[in-house]
């Protein structure tokens, strides 16, 4: 259940729990999914996807006037066994995990030239993570990336995003029966950078997703994470944490499609904010339709507000086309950098700032010891303290 | 020797109906090595005092002066009053999730004392004072004060006193909501720290029950904002016979 507590002014938290023949998630939308950019129309910024976002601000992407005239390096360091691919438009293995939502996802997907694909084979179980390095290097770019794992494959992925530029694209992770799969995007990048990609994950029949989406830079960062299931079996974690500087937009889309009996899923996002119009916006939307018999899903979304002019929305949607089932719940709460703990620390010698820093470390810390992965975590960690010395002082 | 002169006090907080005056002119000197009880009913301005002296923003200072060692307390910000050896031990002391209590001790014990403690000799010095007040290990590893028991609170609480070893210590109500083993173990912390003569204690009480552990050398009695009557530690026989009514209902306090 949504439990609002102790908003800021400004700040929105309202969710809903449907229980509805007609599935509202997908109706509300200004155009059903397309690889054609032509069939979506320029959104005016009213639509129920593009309201909280400023359309000003995402440099033509939506509007098709961004024209692909800028560069990305793109590094990718993998095992041996792991094969990485370029490939043209028309390779049959492009697409399969989900059409583009919306208008700027559709722009990628018509305006990229080159794909990327990078394929686990089957039962192959790395010790190694792949990893992805992508530094903008100024002016627009789309892309196309899918991740590949066999059946009873084991990898995780860690893609780092750096640079300046105009990004726009699609990536993929289509998972094998039983394999299991963690990925680590991290959006890092300068303060001009305008990001929006969609992440499409199919689960295969007994596979596990994990993906840790990790928000700290950007002009305008705009993610699409979405989970759909191949087979019955199949689990997906999804978590994310954010940390919303003055000015920045950080805006995070979910949606779990439980369309396959006997799936789980877990979503938790947290976010930290400060500084004057830092806006964050969480989207966590759940479906479980008819078929979706024995689903066990719950999400969750905690916003941190540091200072004043810092705004949250936060919308927790959950949509339920069948009672036969094991669980499935949702919370949101956004509440304010607490002055009773900033006197705490303070009244033992920790400075301000510094007692800010721990707060928000400890806010972070909760959702990285979920993760379960010792290297992953320890890195995160270090990121956070990291983006947390730079920015909170 | 380290000393906190507090001068004609006045302190008040904003109400709905305006700023109320809690605190209407506090007299009061603590030298290191000595032990002030400060006693007196609900709603006299014990707490106020002792959160004013910490610099809680929540009470604006409208007359007086704060001093410890000649330097203007009421000046520094509440970080500055910690480092400058101020310490107060909350009645209600905050959670901070996902902060754990051996990451607090360290940050608080490298900001007070300017550098950060060697690891090895701070992991001893930790486990040693978590044994002394009865602390199991597993304790640090614990969120601050999250989930923590009455007992566990005021603990840590006395734990963080041990380690930070103020020049003046506030204890405000730390004997309320503990039973008399918790009371002991608390009480016998304080007194380790009495012990090394370094510090000045305001042990601020409502009952007389935590002077039989802790022996004060001065009492004082605090009633509508002001301290209404000083005195050796026979003064707290007095109130535990008499209680505080003739401080309520006389004129002692107007």
């Amino acid at each position: 259940m949504a439990e609002p507590q102790s908003l800021p002014a400004g700040a929105t938290t309202s969710g809903s729990i449907a229980v509805a023949a007609e599935s509202t998630v997908a109706t509300r939308m200004s155009a059903p999914p397309s690889f054609d950019v032509a069939d979506f129309p320029v959104p005016h910024g009213r639509e129920e996807e593009w309201r909280f976002t400023p359309l000003e601000r995402l440099r033509g992407l939506h509007d098709g006037t961004a024209e692909a005239s800028g560069g990305i390096k793109a590094e990718i360091s993998a095992p041996d066994v792991v094969t990485v691919e370029t490939v043209g438009r028309d390779d049959q293995r492009l697409g399969r995990a989900g059409k583009p939502v919306d208008r700027v996802a559709a722009q990628a997907y018509s305006s990229f030239e080159r794909a990327t694909i990078v394929t686990v084979p089957k039962e192959a179980v790395l010790t190694e993570p792949v990893r992805v390095s992508l530094h903008g290097q100024g002016g627009t770019t789309f892309g196309h990336t899918v991740f590949e794992l066999g059946a009873f494959a084991e990898a995780v992925i860690v893609i780092d995003h750096t640079g300046d530029g105009v990004r726009a694209a699609n990536v993929e992770y289509v998972l094998g029966d039983g394999a299991k799969l963690t990925v680590v995007s991290v959006q890092d990048w300068d303060d001009t950078a305008v990001h929006c990609s969609q992440h499409n994950a199919l689960v295969g029949r007994d596979a596990t997703f994990k993906s840790v989406v990790v928000t700290f830079g950007g002009d305008v960062v705009r993610l699409h994470p979405r989970v759909n299931y191949a087979g019955p079996g199949g689990e997906a974690e999804l978590y994310g944490l954010f940390f919303t500087d003055n000015g920045q937009h950080q805006e995070h889309r979910l949606l779990v499609d439980h369309d396959t009996p006997n799936c789980r899923s877990n979503v938790a996002y947290k976010g930290a904010l400060q500084g004057q119009d830092a806006h964050a916006v969480w989207i966590g939307d759940v479906l479980i339709r008819k078929a979706a018999t024995g689903t066990d899903t719950y999400e969750l979304n905690r916003n941190l507000v540091l200072t004043d002019g810092a705004r949250v929305d936060s919308v927790p949607n959950l949509e339920i086309e069948t009672g036969e089932i094991v669980g499935a719940g949702h919370a949101s709460a956004t509440g304010r950098f607490d002055d009773e703990q900033l006197f705490y620390l303070m009244s033992r010698g920790v400075s301000a700032d510094e007692a800010r820093r721990l707060v928000v470390r400890g806010f972070f810390a909760e959702l990285v010891q979920q993760i379960g992965l010792q290297d992953v975590q320890e890195r995160l960690l270090a990121k956070i303290d990291a983006e947390l010395e730079a920015s909170v002082a | 020797m380290a000393t906190l002169e507090i001068r004609d006090l006045h302190v008040s907080v904003d109400t709905e109906g305006g700023a109320e005056e809690i605190l209407r002119g506090v007299d009061l000197t603590v030298k290191q090595g000595e032990t002030h009880a400060i006693m007196g009913p609900n709603g006299s301005g014990k707490s106020t005092l002792a959160y004013s002296l910490a610099g809680h923003p929540k009470y604006t200072i409208t007359g007086g002066t704060v001093t410890l060692d000649g330097e203007d307390v009421l000046e520094m910000s509440v970080d500055e009053r910690a480092r400058a050896g101020l310490f107060l031990a909350m009645q209600y002391p905050v959670e901070v999730p996902g902060v754990s209590v051996s990451n607090f001790l360290r940050t608080a014990a490298t900001a007070v004392r300017g550098e950060a403690p060697k690891l090895r000799t701070w992991v001893k010095e930790v486990k040693e004072a978590m044994e002394r007040l009865h602390m199991d290990p597993a304790f640090a590893e614990r969120n601050v004060n999250e989930g923590f028991s009455g007992g566990e609170k005021k603990r840590h609480e006395i734990l963080q006193l041990e380690l930070l070893k103020p020049k003046v210590a506030i204890l405000d109500e730390t004997d309320s909501g503990l039973d008399v083993d918790a009371l002991r173990v608390v009480s016998e912390g304080v007194n380790r720290v009495r012990e090394s003569g370094e510090v000045g204690t305001l042990l601020i009480t409502h009952y007389t029950r935590i002077l039989r552990y802790i022996k004060p050398d001065h009492v004082h009695v605090f009633a509508k904002g002001r301290i209404v009557e000083s005195g050796g530690a026979e003064l707290a026989d007095k109130l535990e016979a008499e209680g505080y009514e003739q401080y309520v209902k006389g004129g002692a306090a107007t």
